[in-house]
């Protein structure tokens, strides 16, 4: 009890990313190729009411869900720890982007020029919410070249201070390079005085 | 009944997951008395247990999975414990004295500029 080796109290601030995206779009593949703890798995239970087809006796059926989250770690400093998140794709699953997005550093969202339009989602959440993020196009095959970043980006409509990308989930150095991205973005976003703070909350 | 449980046996594995109905173990209830962030850390108290006698096991658990600072995700993770059922667990223990947690700080709508310099670095470093 004499002596201390460090204070207990002393906890880092543990800051979220959301890895977003559509199903098979490289979000795992993100998280574990930039993550410096093999990716964790973490799930809620979801009770949803559901109408059966024999609903005469009018007691209605639950069914429990399981969603998994996939997410990683990265140490920045004693201070800092970064946090990954995969979230899950289907629009059932709100509930927990809401809390995910709740105080998260900003979003990747990952998309794949064969499906562009399973990120159109993730994209509408984000802007609906005020949460900085960034397109990352996952060329993990050889025809995304056939596709120029302006033309996904006329695609996506996206706005035009959001930053698009492309990336190689597998790659690490092209995953961190995602993110340097995102945390420029989010640092230009603070700067400009005329970002809307107030309807972010 | 001995051929009922076999059957039992031949078709659950781990994959079927915990046989005990998650909740069980908070005695139903399904929402922590106070809401605990994914990334919070929680941190054991050091002291005897010995005035909580009617901890769980899987109190037991979480109190030694978080001898050090550890967030509630990687906590439920690591104890293969649904979100929801960790969180609860979790405010019986800050509860009875016996952990302390850390909420991040969510009140701002985004980090500072010296906490994105660092993380910009760090991920530049890396």
């Amino acid at each position: 009890m004499a002596s201390k080796p460090s204070d207990p109290t002393r906890v880092p601030t543990a800051l979220k990313i959301l890895i977003a995206g559509g199903f098979g779009a490289g979000k795992t593949t993100m998280v574990a190729s930039v993550s410096e703890i093999r990716p964790l798995q973490t799930e809620e239970l979801l009770t949803e009411a559901s109408t059966g087809v024999d609903d005469v006796s009018g007691v209605e059926q639950k069914t429990t869900t399981t969603v998994a989250m996939d997410f990683g770690r990265i140490t920045i400093d004693e201070e800092i720890v970064l946090y990954l998140f995969g979230t899950p794709g289907q629009d059932r699953f709100w509930f927990l982007w809401d809390e995910l997005a709740l105080g998260a550093l900003g979003a990747v969202v990952l998309a794949d020029t064969r499906r562009l339009e399973d990120c159109f989602q993730s994209i509408d959440y984000f802007e609906r919410r005020g949460t900085p993020f960034v397109v990352a196009v996952n060329c993990f095959d050889d025809d995304a070249e056939e596709h120029t970043p302006d033309e996904v980006r006329e695609a996506l409509d996206l706005e035009p201070d959001v930053p698009l990308v492309l990336c190689d989930a597998r790659s690490r150095a092209s995953s961190k390079a995602v993110l340097i991205a995102l945390v420029q973005h989010v640092m230009a976003q603070l700067r400009r005085p005329t970002w809307p703070v107030a309807l972010v909350r | 009944m001995s051929n009922a449980s076999m059957a039992d046996d031949f078709w659950m594995d781990s994959e079927a997951g915990p046989v005990v109905r998650p909740y069980a173990m908070t005695g139903g209830r399904v929402r922590p008395a106070a809401p605990l962030d994914m990334v919070a850390y929680v941190v054991a108290k050091a002291g005897p247990r010995t005035r909580a006698p009617n901890l769980q096991p899987e109190h037991r658990a979480i109190l030694a999975a978080a001898r050090q600072p550890i967030t509630v995700s990687e906590l439920a993770a690591h104890l293969d414990l649904a979100l929801g059922v960790t969180r609860i667990l979790l405010s019986d223990l800050i509860e009875q004295g016996l952990l302390s947690s850390y909420e991040p700080n969510v009140s701002t709508v985004q980090p500072s500029e010296r906490i994105l310099k660092a993380v910009l670095n760090g991920l530049q470093a890396l």
